[in-house]
């Protein structure tokens, strides 16, 4: 290549920068890195249809012709007054205990427990965010004290103090949403509170105090961006453990109660059925099951969307097992820039 | 001498959190009108002459500051209350259901730690294998599935056909060690798998990812230079670096596992502890839950101690900050 062709390039590049160089901030990357991965697009996928059958309750109750609160005692139970099973008399899942269409009740149950699921993890963000960042910004006295009630909060027998608070207060929608945002926001904290411990001691920080920035636009301006990462996988992970936490207060009597849908409170009464319908039990499970592994899914996404390294370690060993077997290397793999993701090549 | 000082702190530690536990339970439940206190003390079929029975035996008509302090004096006597139906102290409901809920404990957390442990070994040094595949879909299925319906689709799956064809060892309820270990073993099998089932999938992922983390590092690869084995360096380097994160998180789980307990023995009507508690809930029996709160605050605060003592041992770091 001769100088004027070097000349040239360089000229060409000049003229041309949008081209060459594209900027990409860390969510451009994580967005592009995730839609490559099979997996986090299927669970979204399933995740933006709960939302809707959630939404479209309704509908489903008038196409099946059978409202939520509905019992029907001729049709819907059989001569021994156990359930019907799945696809008789109208009834698509079959029905409950008290002769009401199962399908219905799951498609009901669903409100509450992504509604549940997702008001809870918004609190519960908001709140470990808020004292995460205090405790961890502020140090000192203010960090023992923040600290030993998070380790507290979370050492607690949740479920236990769970059961003794829905007692006190009584079993309410705002009770459940109350008791589950409160056992949730600590482990967010922690997490927030030990990153909050490094990147406050980075010079850009020094540099906004020196500049005269107080501490709280410090913390929610200057730190905060940096921590959304780890918070956004973390508050993913917390939407089904949520579900899951509302489903056992209802299945335990203390969360949503009769006549209103939840899986829980379904999947409570199923078990006095388990002998004569398996439907009962089965399907409303399997709609939970679909749910939080659809999260559950989702939030290992966008971790790994999001953390390189994981992939880097298995780009890494591959390469050796490669050199082990004299094989060549796949092209980017050398960088360690295969696209990121769950399973999808290899063995 | 260094041990001796990090044990008397996290004693300290564990009995201020007692003394936080206790008073948060004290002001939830007795800070508040005194009728509806009195009201809910005394459950839910109670009449105006037993309401003014409670209110003048528990003093509740004292300056709150008063009760408090008496309610203080009763727990470091180690008097948790009474049940108000039967009369019987809560320290003898405790001990008198802690056999099913001790043999769901001990065996559930063995096979929980057993299981979890070999398969996220497993798994880390055979990442990308098939089995490495199937344990990371059990693993994330077990994390999405709350406890009960684990019980439940047990119930349904293997006991329900097992006793359906005359195979009745696998069984619902509780029989004690004194009738024989073989129907003992048969009671808790589905019991301690249920227990252990949301739990050993947390491990197995805890124990995979660490592992992975700890087998990148460069002091694996200068053991693997050294011309250590590969089990040698798995084992004895791996595998002991990435155990301590997993020891710091048991302390964390001591209390999931008190409500996987109340679960658990609700679904296999085992009757212990966390049965009693659901009961005691569904009659209003406030006292029996105050004691079990604490009494419940106290295992985790001394389990918390142990797996910290542990973890000094393990790590010598912990010890010195």
């Amino acid at each position: 290549m001769s100088v004027t062709e070097l000349e040239f390039e360089a000229q060409t590049a000049e003229a041309a920068p949008e081209q060459a160089i594209e900027g990409r901030s860390q969510w451009q990357l994580t967005w592009r890195r995730l839609r490559q991965d099979r997996v986090a697009v299927i669970s979204l996928v399933v995740i933006l249809i709960m939302v809707v059958i959630a939404i479209a309750a309704p509908a489903f109750a008038a196409l099946a012709g059978h409202p939520v609160d509905a019992t029907y005692p001729d049709n819907g139970l059989s001569g021994a007054g156990t359930p019907v099973g799945p696809a008789t008399h109208g009834f698509l899942l079959g029905t409950d205990g008290v002769g009401r269409d199962l399908l219905v009740r799951i498609v009901y149950g669903a409100r509450i427990s992504l509604f549940v699921g997702v008001i809870t993890t918004a609190i519960a963000t908001v709140a470990g965010v808020s004292v995460g960042l205090i405790a961890g910004y502020f140090g000192g006295a203010v960090d023992a004290v923040l600290a030993r009630f998070i380790d507290a909060v979370l050492a607690f027998p949740y479920v236990v103090l769970a059961l003794a608070l829905a007692v006190v207060l009584g079993p309410s929608l705002t009770v459940i949403i109350a008791v589950i945002s409160f056992f949730s926001w600590a482990g967010i904290s922690r997490i927030v509170r030990g990153q909050t411990l490094s990147i406050k001691e980075k010079e850009y920080v020094e540099a906004a105090r020196s500049l005269g920035a107080g501490p709280f636009r410090i913390m929610f301006i200057d730190i905060l961006p940096n921590l959304l990462a780890p918070v956004l996988v973390l508050a993913t992970l917390y939407i089904p453990t949520a579900v899951i936490f509302e489903a056992t207060l209802s299945y335990l009597g203390l969360g949503i109660q009769q006549p209103t849908a939840s899986w829980g409170n379904i999947l409570a009464d199923a078990q006095n059925f388990y002998q004569q319908a398996w439907w009962y039990v089965v399907f409303p499970a399997l709609a939970l099951l679909i749910t939080t592994l659809a999260f559950n899914l989702l939030g290992d996404g966008i971790r790994d969307a999001m953390d390189p390294r994981t992939e880097r370690i298995f780009a890494a060993r591959r390469k050796r097992r490669r050199r082990e077997q004299g094989t060549p290397l796949a092209e980017g793999e050398l960088a360690g820039t295969s696209p990121g993701g769950l399973p999808g090549g290899g063995a | 001498m260094d041990m001796v000082r990090f044990f008397i702190r996290r004693i300290l530690t564990g009995i201020v959190v007692l003394w936080l536990v206790a008073t948060g339970a004290f002001f939830l439940f007795f800070a508040r009108p005194v009728q509806v206190v009195a009201h809910q003390l005394a459950g839910r079929a109670a009449t105006p002459q037993i309401i003014n029975e409670v209110i003048s035996r528990l003093g509740l008509n004292q300056p709150i500051l008063v009760q408090y302090w008496h309610f203080l004096d009763h727990l470091v006597h180690g008097n948790l209350g009474f049940s108000f139906y039967t009369g019987q102290t809560v320290n003898s409901i405790l001990m008198q259901d802690l056999p099913p809920t001790a043999s769901l404990v001990v065996g559930g957390v063995i096979l929980w730690l057993v299981a979890g442990l070999s398969v996220g070994i497993l798994s880390a040094t055979k990442a990308r294998s098939l089995f490495d595949r199937f344990s990371t879909v059990g693993v994330l299925i077990g994390l999405s599935l709350p406890t009960f319906v684990v019980g439940e689709l047990l119930l349904l799956i293997v006991f329900l056909p097992l006793n359906q064809n005359g195979f009745t060892w696998i069984a619902n309820g509780y029989a004690g060690l004194s009738g024989g270990v073989g129907p003992w073993l048969g009671h808790m099998l589905l019991p301690w798998i249920t227990l252990a089932a949301v739990q050993a999938a947390i491990y197995t992922r805890l124990t995979r990812g660490q592992l992975l983390d700890s087998l990148g590092e460069d002091y694996i690869r200068t053991a693997r230079s050294k011309g250590l084995s590969e089990r040698r360096v798995i084992y004895r380097h791996g595998v002991r670096a990435a155990l301590t994160p997993v020891v710091s998180q048991l302390g964390v789980d001591v209390g999931q596992l008190l409500g996987g307990v109340v679960v658990v023995e609700s679904v296999f009507g085992l009757g212990g502890i966390g049965q009693a508690s659901v009961q005691a809930i569904y009659q209003d029996n406030l006292p029996v839950i105050i004691g079990f709160t604490i009494a419940a605050a106290l295992f985790v605060v001394v389990a918390n101690l142990i797996v910290d003592l542990v973890y000094a041992l393990l790590d010598p770091r912990v010890r010195i900050s």
